[in-house]
């Protein structure tokens, strides 16, 4: 495909977007390389240049790591309020609706229990298809019920992240979910019950901050960016060129912040034997 | 010569007025009496109108003022037999964070605050009170060893936020944050934790999670600055007010949101017009929320700090338990 990309500049990019030709090809995140969709879905969705995993819904996620069918969820219901009236460009009642309408979820996190390899555990996953996987109460509530659950069924919690972070529109209320959750996850220590936090592209700000670190295991997948400062905001503080891969899963492991980065394909095999270590 | 804030010109003018007339006054022209008195009234009328009706922002910019009391100003008010103790035993010592020992009503506590720095060469050396992972790690080995002596902990929280750096994420300052966060939630000894001035984010909750949190009238504690809420979802620095406003981030909103359980009064003008008499006021807070957790079992003071953050937050749905 290198052919295509001399041709025309690779932000032009994606051909034409009719019917027919829609979503045929993709832009890697990673390599900026365009990719033939079709391919890189049969590749577990990851880049077949550069080995950049991309997003993958919560579905796709949930498939990827539990037994075929076995997946139970909990709390689907829980929705947002609006504590602050919160009011920006639109109120935020309104953003959460439309984001509820678009992605058929009442907000971001999804969690439930199900098996891996025959072993049952409690899985939780962010959705960053629903306001950039923003924690919120829901999701801090959630989270905590997905702990409460694992700490009475005594079994082994593993969280995905993919989120920019704490939840704006819930201002101090989204800030405090990260006491409340690591308070929960300090509890399921307590209890000797492990924790295996799976850190997805992109994963930033009170997420980080919070669950996503407090794994007694944490994996990342290959080329995801992980941080506590977004780049942008780095760049503009230090303005200064941030290093190449800065924040990427490899820089993070070469800095002793995760235990191993573990490619999707192998993924599934890897929980199993982790929580069979537990 | 006291530093005005931007809204404070009226108030600057009166009393410059004040100023010429005295100077006046002194020099033999004592006609000018009658004036100053005049003055000195209207500038009283003026000063508790425009504090008393004080927009979020204008109460941001009072949290930040350069002469607000510090952490290090109520430790020598407060306590005496300050020891500070420094580093992380791992990277470095970070002086945007300060704490030690002290003795408080003769009792010795661990004291822990974010430290701005007054001048601007001090503000420098201590980064704007923006700490990097290694002040979180040397105020949680300060933590952990008051659980160890089981001394209760007192924390002031002045900060606009974590720092963004390439150091600072490379040494890891969200696991930083999120590993005071998870002991806090457990340690066995009291917390209890004051906002001085600003409470910027994670960056000042990694000191912040206590069995009571107690915050001055002008100080402000959000998820985000109102700057970076206006350019992230107005993508326009004249909404920072606005911002500031829809953040819900004062310390009545706090109070009314169940995030703070005390708010301590300032003076007219805010706390650095009066420094020793809030220091005073803060003491005695501190006395009387401290009198009501140190008898408390630990098994009652982790329960309660768990069911004090669990409460936190605005849903609805099914409730807790079925699935
Ligand atoms: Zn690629």
């Amino acid at each position: 495909m290198t052919w295509f990309k001399k041709e025309k500049p690779a932000e032009s990019a994606p051909p034409p977007r009719s019917k027919s030709s829609e979503g045929m090809w993709l832009k890697c995140n990673h390599c900026r390389e365009i990719v033939y969709r079709k391919e890189v879905d049969r590749n577990d969705k990851v880049c077949p240049k550069c080995e950049y995993h991309f997003p993958i819904s919560v579905t796709e996620r949930i498939g990827l790591l539990l037994d075929l069918g076995t997946f139970k969820e909990w709390d689907a219901g829980l929705e947002a309020q609006d504590p602050l009236k919160f009011h920006d460009t639109k109120p935020y009642k309104d953003r959460v609706k439309a984001h509820q309408e678009k992605t058929g979820r009442k907000d971001a996190l999804v969690i439930g229990e199900g098996l891996v390899n025959g072993r049952r555990v409690v899985l939780c996953v962010f959705d960053f298809s629903f306001m950039g996987g923003s924690m919120g109460s829901v999701v801090g509530e959630k989270l905590c019920r997905a702990i409460d659950r694992a700490l009475e069924l005594k079994l082994p919690v593993i969280l995905v992240t993919t989120s920019g972070g704490a939840r704006m529109q819930e201002g101090i209320l989204s800030l405090m979910q990260m006491a409340k959750t690591s308070t929960a996850v300090a509890k399921l220590g307590e209890a000797k019950l492990p924790f295996i936090s799976i850190l997805a592209d992109p994963t930033f700000g009170g997420v980080t901050a919070s669950v996503a670190m407090l794994g007694d295991v944490i994996i990342a997948e290959p080329k995801a960016l992980i941080g506590f400062a977004g780049p942008r905001v780095i760049e503009q503080t230090i303005k200064q060129q941030l290093p190449d891969q800065f924040q990427r899963a490899e820089f993070l492991l070469e800095h002793g912040m995760i235990d191993m980065i573990v490619e999707r394909k192998r993924l599934k095999e890897t929980v199993g034997t982790l929580v069979n270590h537990f | 010569m006291r530093d005005y804030l931007e809204f404070e010109k009226p108030i600057r003018e009166i009393e410059e007025k004040i100023e010429k007339l005295s100077a006046a006054a002194t020099s033999g022209k004592s006609s000018s009496q009658n004036d100053i008195r005049k003055l000195r009234t209207k500038l009283a009328q003026v000063e508790h109108e425009l504090y008393k009706n004080l927009t979020p922002w204008q109460r941001t910019q009072l949290a930040r003022h350069p002469q607000r009391p510090s952490t290090l100003d109520y430790i020598n008010e407060l306590t005496r037999d300050f020891l500070e103790l420094h580093g992380d035993r791992l990277f470095g010592d970070d002086r945007a964070i300060v704490g030690g020992f002290a003795r408080f009503n003769d009792r010795s506590v661990m004291i822990i605050g974010h430290q701005k720095g007054k001048t601007l060469k001090e503000r420098m050396q201590r980064n704007f009170g923006m700490p990097n992972p290694e002040g979180y790690r040397k105020a949680l080995r300060l933590m952990k060893m008051a659980e160890k002596f089981n001394r209760p902990i007192m924390t002031f929280i002045d900060t606009p936020g974590a720092y963004p750096g390439i150091g600072a994420e490379e040494r890891g300052q969200a696991e930083a944050i999120a590993r005071n966060l998870f002991v806090m939630s457990r340690l066995t000894v009291p917390i209890i934790a004051v906002v001085i001035g600003e409470g910027g984010s994670g960056g000042a909750l990694a000191l912040g999670v206590a069995d009571r949190v107690l915050m001055l009238e002008h100080s402000v504690y959000s998820v985000i600055s109102p700057e970076g809420c206006a350019a992230i979802l107005w993508d326009n620095p004249e909404k920072i007010p606005d911002a500031a406003a829809a953040l819900k981030m004062t310390a009545n909103d706090l109070f009314e949101l169940g995030v703070i359980d005390t708010i301590v009064p300032e003076p007219v003008g805010g706390a650095h017009r009066e420094p020793r008499a809030v220091c005073d006021l803060v003491g005695k807070a501190l006395t009387n929320q401290l009198f009501d957790l140190l008898d408390l079992p630990v098994e009652q003071l982790l329960a309660r700090r768990e069911q004090k953050y669990r409460k936190m937050g605005a849903v609805t749905g099914l409730p807790s338990g079925q699935a």
